[in-house]
């Protein structure tokens, strides 16, 4: 089984549009929304809802006060602050339960949080395994390795060949949680200082995970300038330019009419975004 | 006063509004940006501040000795992260998955456990052009914005006006930077996708009980999803800033909206003056 992840650092570059057109142009995959707590690839691939569970995971901790005698232990000692007149924050308990365990009077106990939802849906495209995360949850990385668990599963299962996951935007835990193990990451960059700053942090993570990167530069004609910039750095470091998209209304057209761009526009962005998809088939391939 | 500036879709202007609004504000006010967008810092690239002072943020893993452990389970035992795993001889620590909480050396009963430091990132202090500056940059292949963003939000001077420009999303990284402000500004563009994540934004600011307002970006000539959404929601709309090929230009120069384009400073000290209004307003609600 084969898997490409789509990364950006900077968030806006166009990663769930690209993702959308995959969908429709690969022939036999499964489709994962790693974004958990901002999901909009289902805008594009408006799915019908199969399954629908419950993800749990993470604790808060309850002060009994009936129990507590306020002897003031647990705030004392928990590190991230979230107890204060003997009761708990349940925004600021990071669940580590250290509270729990110290408590003399036994008033403390430990409840599980209801951190989101999953759903395996159908598509016009395949099957699409999406999430979404609890408003201000944490372990969304925890979210993410369910989902990727989850498209592996079914792709096993129905034999197959390939998963494409749009990722969520950053360097920090869903990212990581999005890329360990994948066969291919594809960095949707611009052309714009932030987005290769933002690049650059992002191709690290790739090589700290040992997971091989490929660059496409969306908006190009923004600023060639930059653009060549970014070819240059990318040819130093010996990672591909896969291809070069100018900027394009259609994108945002197409995401008004919710279809993937390769569906709503027959245009030159359509062939570049086909070409984009043969190649990081090949190399998948490989 | 503290003002955050957050999303929920990524690429939507933060970074823009929050300098500019910095800029426009700082021959007026005592003025602190902190960019706690500590996955991808981006402020600094167009503000350019000189940074004065630089700190190491650091979250405390369990060091067990393994001298003194009696192998009895205890700290695996209660790691709610499974950061630690005994086995009949030795420990093994898993320092990536550790939130540095200290159960583990606090309960051990043989006092096996010490912590050691782990760099996770940095906190990044300094100057530009008359704006206070702090940043947070967390170190590529760490998985934990948190402890970082933490840090910087320590940072915020309660005398001035201080502007936090916010990681996209809506879990916990995001909750850190924008509790306890004292208004949030939410960016969107008018697409399908800045809408969908707006409502999740709206939720989560609301859920902390911090009160917001919104600016649409590349706004053009057809607003009338978000501006409905938004007079659902009874959010009211602080400026609009069109979709414009030289806005886009300047960004990508890493140049600030007022200085390309100064006529912009009026518009975002209209923005501040609102958004000091509504502040000012709820507050004496609440006296009252």
């Amino acid at each position: 089984m084969k898997e490409v992840v789509v990364l950006s650092g900077k968030g806006g570059t166009g990663k769930t549009s690209i993702v959308g057109s995959f969908a429709a142009l690969a022939r036999d995959k499964v489709l994962v929304d790693c974004d958990v707590d901002a999901a909009d690839l289902h805008l594009l691939l408006r799915p019908d809802m199969r399954e629908k569970h419950e993800f749990w995971s993470g604790q808060t901790a309850y002060i009994d006060r009936d129990k507590c005698t306020e002897c003031g232990l647990c705030e004392e000692q928990c590190r991230f602050k979230a107890v204060a007149d003997y009761k708990v924050d349940p925004l600021s308990c990071e669940g580590c339960g250290f509270c729990s365990h110290i408590c003399p009077s036994g008033a403390i106990t430990m409840k599980e949080n209801k951190a989101g939802e999953w759903f395996i849906s159908d598509t016009r495209y395949g099957k699409l395994v999406h999430a979404r995360l609890g408003i201000a949850q944490e372990n969304s990385g925890k979210l993410v390795a369910l989902v990727r668990q989850q498209a592996r599963e079914l792709a096993e299962k129905q034999g197959i060949g390939y998963i494409i996951s749009d990722g969520p935007p950053g360097i920090g835990c869903p990212v990581i949680s999005s890329l360990s193990g994948a066969g291919l990451a594809l960095i949707i960059t611009e052309p714009t200082l932030s987005g290769m700053h933002d690049l650059e942090r992002v191709l690290g993570v790739c090589q700290h995970f040992e997971v091989p990167a490929k660059v496409c530069i969306n908006k190009y004609d923004i600023n060639e300038e930059n653009a060549d910039r970014i070819r240059d750095y990318c040819r130093g470091n010996d990672i591909d330019v896969v291809a070069r998209i100018p900027f394009d209304n259609s994108f945002t057209e197409a995401m008004i009419n919710g279809m993937p761009v390769v569906e709503y526009s027959r245009n030159g962005i359509s062939q570049k975004i086909e070409t984009l998809w043969e190649t990081i088939d090949r190399s998948l391939s490989k | 006063m503290i003002v955050s500036i957050a999303s929920g879709k990524g690429g939507t202007g933060k970074t823009l509004v929050a300098t500019s609004l910095v800029l426009s504000l700082k021959d007026n006010y005592n003025v602190q940006l902190l960019d706690c967008d500590v996955e991808e810092p981006n402020d600094h690239i167009f503000l350019k501040p000189a940074i004065r002072d630089s700190e190491t943020v650091y979250i405390p893993v369990p060091q067990v000795d393994e001298n003194l452990c009696t192998f009895c389970g205890r700290c695996s035992e209660v790691c709610a992260y499974n950061a630690l795993a005994v086995f009949p001889k030795n420990v093994l620590v898993f320092p990536h998955l550790c939130h540095g909480c200290g159960a583990c050396g606090y309960l051990c009963p043989e006092k096996a456990i010490a912590e050691e430091n782990k760099d996770i990132g940095v906190v990044e202090s300094g100057h530009a052009d008359g704006i206070a500056f702090v940043q947070g940059r967390l170190n590529v292949g760490e998985a934990m914005p948190t402890p970082v963003v933490r840090k910087v939000r320590e940072k915020a001077n309660n005398e001035g006006v201080v502007i936090i420009d916010v990681s996209p999303g809506t879990s916990c990284p995001v909750v850190e930077a924008i509790k306890g402000s004292d208004f949030c500004l939410l960016v969107t563009e008018p697409t399908p996708f800045g809408l969908s994540d707006l409502e999740l934004a709206v939720e989560t600011v609301r859920e902390l009980g911090v009160p917001c307002g919104v600016v649409i970006n590349r706004s053009g000539a057809d607003n009338s999803r978000v501006e409905e959404y938004c007079r659902e929601k009874d959010l009211p709309v602080l400026l609009n800033i069109p979709l414009d090929r030289e806005i886009a230009s300047l960004y990508s120069k890493g140049l600030t909206l007022v200085a390309g384009m100064p006529r912009w400073r009026e518009h975002f000290l209209a923005l501040f003056d609102r958004i000091q209004g509504l502040v000012n307003e709820r507050s004496s609600c609440i006296k009252r």
